[in-house]
């Protein structure tokens, strides 16, 4: 079923969703949260899409914000409401024009299910300032953003580790579960003492710095990060006195798990749909503290080695006198504690 | 000089981390049963789909067939495509099927257990897996003995320092105490306890785990299940399907020792027992076994159990053969296809509250389900007229199908006068989240593979069902005729009128 309200208020809104309700004999009442979508016209049909195959898993209702033409001077509300046809629980496309899209929160508010928790998802580069901060952040428990759509991937990622609140959570780090899982798998069988590791990936890859800080702050080791042709992540090497512990997937399909002293093991290893990584993350809904770990110290890296980058430019510049640089490469020892 | 310490990349805090079983290779015994077609193989596959399988998983096939590697990989794609839950997937399926093989022989045949030996170590040296061997015993239990013994001469079951060896058994575990006991030591002359599984696919339900959730983690139900709520408790499993082809199997074990000993009791345990101190598979045993022993039979079975046989009627529009017609049946067979039974429980909470057992084949529907069903209240401020269509609360935990809740409650009825009428309040745990709620073989299979036994029964739990049950059967045996029911209705007469005695009645199917 779909009602299309054109200058519409909320109340009307309401009003629709139960009536709608009604005439489909009452489907969709187990909703177990809200899920927002802050988007604009162009990434809209992917994310409701991949709400709607989330939804699947967890009936929800999808409130869908879309901003338009927000320097126009009359502020205008159309709703789209969709139910019934393509799962569980119900959609509605709040289209937003004039002054009113600086205000949506006082639009989505009142359209909140009472008593389950919200979600607020930026899917494409629209990344906030801060999340929690944000007017829609902040009235959701877990604000997911996707650091690799933005421009400046690793910039954003860093800022949003400055400004993280309980709660937070980036696609770059849901993207890495199966990585993970399969490297802990790995470790889960006797092995040498790691000494160091390696993480190869495309370019400007938020997900492998992810990955890598990961590690670090597990393992207590230095993670190198090199870069290869992608996709994606390419390879991890863990260097143990007896040999490499290696995971490579050079086509973003299939990964071979080498050890030493052992035949070479593959393994499936997909890169994830969106609606995959967004069904993970509403699977739990409380405060993802080793995300928090680790998008902490790839910003520490990060910004130890921009100054240093700055430190050996302010070198050169000097010519000779070699200013007391501050020590290389990234705090292996300031988190090894953790 | 190995690392034993804690794996540093496991955190308890980080929950997106699923549970991945470590190498091992898969053997499974009874590969061309409709079990390992229907259920096993496509489980399989879809751990595999979700990466929970380790990388070099095998699978070894063993069955008196001709085939090889490439007939079973055929068979097993075959079955996978037909029955996998989730969607299939050529990169997975090539890597699975890689570390398929198969193994033919017979049960008997010391050389076919010798190439299985040389098969999986081969397997060890190929795909790495570890020498961790899993046997999967799909097949009737009268093979165990052969099977096991072949297994230790063949030095399958020996396991080394850093390996392990697993056996999965499939219900029924025997058809009275004595013979669980022996199938028991038969299994344990070479394998120990705490590496023997038994399967029974029910506890791998989710909703059987939800029981333990809902009246674990929640406060409002724990107040009121006792018996100062609690009227009595009604557990079904009822089928609406005959016994199809499984003449031979069923025809002298009968739905009581089909279903009652092992399904509805431990769905009575989960439902009755005390809160667990843990949820480690230790503590939930302990608290499953300790209610089971404080089950008590009526003092007189012939009013306290009711069995019957199903007769030749017309089943959701189809004409269907009564038992006693069936193919392979004897006409003078006594099993029984419905038995219903009544039982108390000697504790504080439950003492003077009858739980009722019942299942049925041939029934009006397929359901499987508690009922608490509560009190009347004392006294009601309303007239007996106002509330002549109220019945007794109740509290419905529906196993299958249609898994979820249901709450039954009075309400009035729109209108100027005062009328009270039952509603229920559904919560549909399938409606929305069948998707992708695994398999109940999945969660098994994966378990047996990490070495997780809370869903398994001990034997302890197999032998305390039994003493439950063997005094029924005891005095079925004595007893010469069997109810004939109506197929498609609601069971014979006589558990109808057993309820009727106490003054209840069942809740319709």
């Amino acid at each position: 079923m779909n009602i299309d309200l054109t200058n519409t208020t909320t109340r009307r809104i309401q009003e629709s969703l139960t009536q709608a309700r009604h005439l489909m004999g009452g489907p969709a009442v187990g909703m177990v949260l809200t899920l927002i979508i802050v988007t604009d016209e162009s990434a809209q049909y992917d994310a409701v899409r991949a709400a709607t195959e989330a939804a699947r898993e967890h009936p929800c209702r999808v409130l869908t914000v879309i901003s338009r033409d927000a320097r126009g001077s009359s502020s205008r509300l159309d709703a789209e409401i969709r139910m019934g046809e393509t799962g569980p629980g119900e959609t509605v496309l709040l289209r937003m024009y004039g002054p009113l899209a600086e205000h949506a929160d006082s639009v989505v508010v009142p359209l909140l299910m009472p008593d389950t928790p919200v979600v607020t998802w930026w899917p494409g580069g629209r990344v906030p300032k801060a999340p929690a901060s944000d007017p829609l952040g902040a009235l959701a428990a877990r604000r997911v953003t996707d650091s690799y759509a933005a421009r400046d991937r690793l910039g954003t990622l860093a800022r949003l580790a400055e400004v993280y609140r309980p709660g937070d959570t980036d696609f770059a780090w849901t993207r890495i579960t199966n990585w993970r899982s399969l490297l802990a798998a790995a470790l889960d069988q006797d092995h040498d003492r790691i000494t160091g590791g390696e993480v190869s990936a495309e370019p400007d890859s938020p997900s492998a710095e992810l990955l890598a800080a990961w590690l670090e702050v597990r393992l207590g080791i230095r993670v190198v990060r090199s870069s290869s042709d992608g996709p994606g992540i390419t390879a991890v090497r863990l260097t143990t006195k007896d040999g490499d512990i290696q995971v490579s997937r050079p086509d973003g399909r299939v990964a071979t798990l080498a050890r030493p002293g052992q035949p070479d093991r593959q393994v499936s290893l997909q890169r994830r749909p969106m609606a995959d990584l967004l069904a993970e993350e509403l699977r739990r809904l409380d405060p993802d503290e080793v995300y928090q770990d680790a998008v902490t110290r790839f910003a520490k890296d990060l910004s130890a080695a921009t100054t240093q980058q700055e430190a050996e430019a302010a070198d050169k510049s000097a010519a000779k006198k070699a200013a007391p640089a501050k020590r290389p490469g990234s705090g292996s020892g300031s988190g090894s504690s953790k | 000089m190995t690392d034993t310490a804690p794996n540093p990349l496991r955190d308890p805090r980080d929950k997106r981390l699923p549970r991945v079983a470590g190498p091992c290779v898969l053997v499974l015994f009874g590969v061309t049963g409709d079990l390992s077609r229907k259920k096993l193989l496509p489980a399989i596959y879809d751990l595999a789909n979700r990466g929970l399988l380790p990388p070099g998983f095998s699978l070894v096939g063993f069955a008196r067939r001709d085939w090889d590697h490439q007939d079973f990989r055929q068979i097993a794609y075959e079955a996978v495509k037909e029955h996998a839950r989730t969607p299939f997937r050529e990169d997975v399926w090539d890597h699975l099927s890689e570390g398929m093989h198969f193994v033919p022989g017979e049960f008997n045949d010391p050389g076919a257990f010798d190439a299985l030996a040389m098969a999986v170590k081969e397997l060890d040296a190929s795909r790495g897996t570890g020498g961790n061997y899993a046997f999967y015993m799909s097949i009737p239990p009268k093979f165990f003995s052969t099977v096991t013994e072949q297994l230790q001469r063949s030095g399958l079951a020996d396991r080394s320092e850093n390996s392990w060896r697993r056996v999965v058994i499939e219900k029924p575990f025997g058809h009275d105490l004595k013979s669980a006991q022996e199938l028991n030591d038969i299994v344990h002359r070479v394998f120990p306890e705490e590496s023997i599984f038994r399967i029974d696919h029910y506890l791998g339900k989710e909703t059987v785990q939800n029981i333990l959730a809902l009246r674990f983690a929640n406060t409002m139900f724990e107040p009121i299940w006792n018996r100062y709520h609690v009227d009595h408790v009604q557990i079904t499993m009822a089928e609406d399907i005959g016994i199809g082809g499984r003449a031979g199997y069923y025809d002298g074990i009968g739905a009581a020792r089909d279903v009652i000993q092992n399904h509805l009791l431990q769905l009575l345990a989960l439902t009755a027992m005390e809160e667990p101190t843990s949820f480690s598979s230790e503590a939930v045993r302990a608290e499953k076994a300790k209610i089971l022993s404080q089950v008590r039979l009526p003092d007189d079975l012939s009013l306290a159990t009711a069995r019957g046989q199903y007769a030749a009627g017309w089943q959701g529009g189809v004409k269907v053969a009564g038992y006693l017609e069936e193919e392979g049946i004897p006409q003078s067979s006594t099993t029984e296809t419905y038995a219903a039974v009544k039982l108390e429980i000697d504790s504080r909470r439950w003492a003077g509250v009858p739980f009722y057992l019942r299942t049925g084949k041939r029934l009006s529907r397929r359901v499987t389900e508690v009922a608490m069903v509560f009190q009347k209240a004392p006294h009601q401020p309303f007239s007996q007229t106002d509330t002549e269509e109220l019945g007794q609360n109740a509290l419905v935990m529906r196993v299958q199908p249609d898994e979820g809740i249901t709450v039954r409650f009075g309400s009035k009825v729109p209108g100027t006068s005062m009328e009270i009428r039952d509603v229920n309040m559904d919560f549909a745990y399938g409606e929305s989240f069948t998707e992708s709620s695994p398999e109940a073989y999945e969660r098994l299979i994966l378990d047996v593979l990490i070495g997780d036994p809370p869903l398994f029964p001990r034997q302890e739990e197999v032998e305390l069902s039994w003493r439950i049950l063997d005094p029924v059967e005891e005095h079925w045996a004595s007893q010469k005729k069997v109810d004939q029911y109506k197929s498609g209705g609601y069971g014979p007469d006589s558990s109808d009128a057993m309820m009727a005695r106490d003054g209840r009645v069942w809740r319709r199917l």
